[in-house]
């Protein structure tokens, strides 16, 4: 059984449509990577697959280790294992980072039935991850991204990821705003959670991230559609030409609206 | 400390608490029966009656009767204030009832006789349940913990000379303290409703600690076993002798109806060389339906004076409650080396609105003052921070930190600063931090999308927000405010 099946997928936003019939499956233990020009949806098909509620489905089903995902909240799709690298991590005042970080696990433990962890069961479990990822002690007792650099905010997601162990992670433009060492942190963070029991969405729109964490599938979305799927090698062809030929086939190829 | 605040509210249907109707909880010993009315209506024969009911000595008579006067006075010259960023429809105060006798409750057996849906609250709310026989109104000699514990707490308390008692019971047993003290930090001219208190307050509470004297308990309200009612106009006086330290506690947590619409309460402290007064509120009166409709008025005059060298007065206060707050708590810092604090959360929703803050005068030398106001709006409320930081010429040295941070939730709802700094000495330093923030959908959904439910989500993003202020609430208020907020909160999302 695949661990995610999507079919026919539509997806309006503020009354235009973004997703204009999306198929996609994908099995634990793969890495996949959706790759597209601006406004192609990219971002769109993470965030309803995150489930966020100003996104409206209006056609299609999403399949979730055998679960309608669909009829899912946020909260209870996080409860059973996806989780969602942000494009923007937003910073929360108030509320320190590593108590979110303890509070979602004990969430998601509480959800699969498990024992909560207190304090001094979690934080060296929290220190190992952090080492992985290179982050100060210091930004634990900080508010959630609050002050944090714009590469320290991304390797906190990728943190919260390792800590969370998700069944699927999708990761929105991790490596928008990043330069090479942070990139290269974040891939290392990435691959080191590589298993055959997670499979991963990478959301990307350039070519560069793939080099370091080497996809097993490649999809090219453009206006609201897959129009191209490969393995690897299908990114840098995307490199050598641009989304451009890709754009005028899928306006030749797509059906006359109504 | 961190520990504590984990604690988040339970989601919960939306229907509020506050819709169910609390019936007036009225306890206490029996006095003689007295069929007379005080008929609806204020004037001077009120005042007398009042006086007269309640066997008060002649100097309480005249007293309330200067009150009196000078309150229709302002009345008649129409100086009721309205600067105030609230608004509400015209009191008319012919229509009030200014005295009711204690009466004589029938009283439930126990709480099996009380609306589930109350006791769910109180559930909700984590109140003890020798407290949730009090505040259901299960008749006293069935509250056998109660009393038992009441009883050990004012025996504790006589042998070290503290007073802990009725206003009333205070004029009756101490004359002499009450004239010596009250209207001295509240005079019945300082504003309107002081002015009125004064003429007609019903009850309240009475602390006196001796010199030298540590208060060992917390005094909470619930102890106050010849508590008349929860009054409109209720009279508070704390004095803590030399040396002497006491930690008082008003209100609760569970929602209170009052047939009475408007509250106006007067809390004078006043501490003395070396001594410290921390009091803590928090309220919870009733808010108003969701579309804003009844709701208690609650416009508190409250204010502590730092009389003595070394001396300190903090005021905590969690508001989540009443249609309209409109209260300043007040420090005056005569003495060198005065120190007053205020901590405030005050939340605002549906309908409800809200105009509070503090004043601090600085008099003495080397006085010191610190202001952490902590508003939060929701849904169409209206909050409005007014402070005054006023350093008077003599005031050398003093010091003062103030932070005001805003918090909206959804975008109904307004937030309002009115800090108001008068230095008239070069030698004061100030300092002034503001905030406002809100709670976005995106900061809600990055919390559900790591395994919180909305109403989590809110909870801990406010708990966070009012941590600074938390802190200062003795721990078992600290438990309920949170949980306090929490309920508040609910039906703010979504």
């Amino acid at each position: 059984m695949s661990l995610l099946e999507i079919n026919n997928l539509h997806v309006e936003v503020g009354g235009h449509e973004i997703l204009k019939g999306i198929d996609l499956t994908v099995n634990a233990g793969e890495v996949h990577s959706i790759m597209g020009p601006n406004g192609s949806g990219k971002s769109t098909l993470a965030q309803v697959l995150a489930r966020r509620e100003s996104y409206q489905v209006t056609a299609g089903e999403v399949t979730f280790d055998g679960k309608d995902l669909l009829a899912m909240k946020p909260e209870q799709a996080a409860c059973e294992g996806i989780f969602m690298a942000f494009q923007y991590p937003v910073e929360i005042p108030g509320i320190g980072n590593a108590y979110l970080l303890r509070s979602a696990l004990n969430a998601v433990r509480r959800y699969r039935g498990l024992d909560e962890l207190d304090a001094m069961d979690f934080l060296p479990l929290l220190r190992e991850r952090m080492n992985l990822l290179e982050l100060d002690d210091k930004l634990l007792n900080r508010s959630v991204n609050e002050g944090f650099s714009g590469g320290e905010k991304k390797r906190n997601e990728i943190l919260q990821m390792a800590v969370l162990e998700p069944k699927l992670a999708i990761l929105d433009e991790t490596d928008s705003g990043l330069d090479i060492d942070a990139l290269r942190i974040v891939a290392q963070g990435v691959n080191a959670m590589r298993d055959p029991d997670r499979a991963m969405i990478l959301v990307t729109h350039y070519q560069r991230l793939l080099n370091y964490i080497v996809p097993d599938f490649v999809h090219v979305l453009v206006d609201g559609r897959i129009v191209r799927s490969g393995g690897a090698e299908l990114a840098l062809e995307l490199e050598e030409t641009g989304y451009g030929s890709m754009e005028t086939e899928a306006r030749q190829t797509a059906p006359a609206s109504a | 400390m961190v520990e504590a605040f984990e604690e988040s509210a339970m989601a919960s249907s939306i229907d509020t608490i506050r819709d169910l109707a609390l019936q007036d909880y009225k306890w206490g010993f029996i006095t003689e029966i007295d069929d007379e009315r005080v008929p609806r209506g204020l004037s001077e024969e009120t005042v007398r009656l009042i006086s007269a009911k309640k066997r008060e000595p002649e100097f309480m008579l005249q007293w309330r009767l200067k009150a009196y006067r000078h309150w229709a006075s302002l009345e008649k010259a129409q100086a009721e204030p309205k600067w105030a960023n609230i608004h509400y429809g015209p009191i008319d105060y012919q229509n009030i009832v200014y005295y009711s006798a204690p009466k004589q409750k029938p009283g439930l057996k126990s709480l099996n006789e009380v609306d589930p849906e109350i006791l769910r609250t109180y559930e909700k709310l984590g109140i003890p349940l020798a407290e949730q026989q009090l505040l259901a109104g299960v008749a006293v000699d069935a509250v056998f913990d109660s009393v038992s514990v009441a009883t050990t707490f004012k025996e504790k308390l006589a042998e070290l000379g503290i007073v802990f008692c009725s206003f009333s019971e205070a004029v009756e047993k101490h004359p002499k303290l009450v004239q010596q003290y009250l209207g001295t930090v509240v005079p019945h001219t300082d504003n309107f409703f002081a002015a009125l208190n004064a003429a007609v307050f019903s009850d309240g509470s009475f602390v006196y600690v001796p010199k030298g004297v540590r208060c060992p308990l917390e005094l909470s309200t619930y102890f106050r076993i010849n508590a008349a009612e929860t009054g409109q106009f209720e009279r508070t006086l704390i004095v803590a002798d030399e040396g002497a330290y006491v930690s008082y506690l008003e209100g609760c947590t569970a929602p209170i109806r009052d047939e009475n619409q408007l509250h106006a309460a007067v809390v004078e402290l006043v501490a003395l060389d070396n001594a410290q007064i921390k009091y803590s509120t928090v309220q919870n009166w009733y808010p108003g339906d969701k579309q804003g409709r009844g709701g208690i008025y609650n416009f508190v005059t409250k204010r502590g004076k730092c009389a003595g060298v070394n001396s300190k007065i903090s005021w905590t206060q969690v508001e989540t409650g009443s249609a309209i707050t409109w209260k300043y708590p007040g420090c005056i810092l005569q003495g060198d080396n005065s120190v007053g604090e205020f901590y405030s959360v005050a939340l605002t929703n549906n309908y409800q609105q809200a105009d509070t803050g503090t004043k601090m005068i600085h008099l003495g030398k080397n006085t010191r003052s610190t202001i952490v106001s902590k508003g939060i709006s929701a849904g169409h409320g209206q909050n409005t921070y007014r402070g005054m930081v006023k350093i008077l010429k003599g005031a050398k040295g003093a010091r003062n930190y103030t932070q005001c941070d805003s918090l909206l939730i959804g975008d109904q709802c307004g937030a309002h600063t009115f800090p108001y700094i008068e230095v008239k000495n070069a030698s004061a330093h100030m300092e002034h931090e503001a905030s406002t923030s809100k709670i976005g959908e995106d900061q809600l959904f990055y919390l559900q999308q790591r395994g919180l439910k909305a109403e989590d989500a809110v909870s801990m993003i406010v708990n966070g927000f009012c941590k600074q202020v938390f802190r200062e609430l003795p721990m078992e208020f600290a438990v309920e405010a949170q949980k306090l907020l929490g309920v508040s909160l609910e039906g703010s999302v979504g």
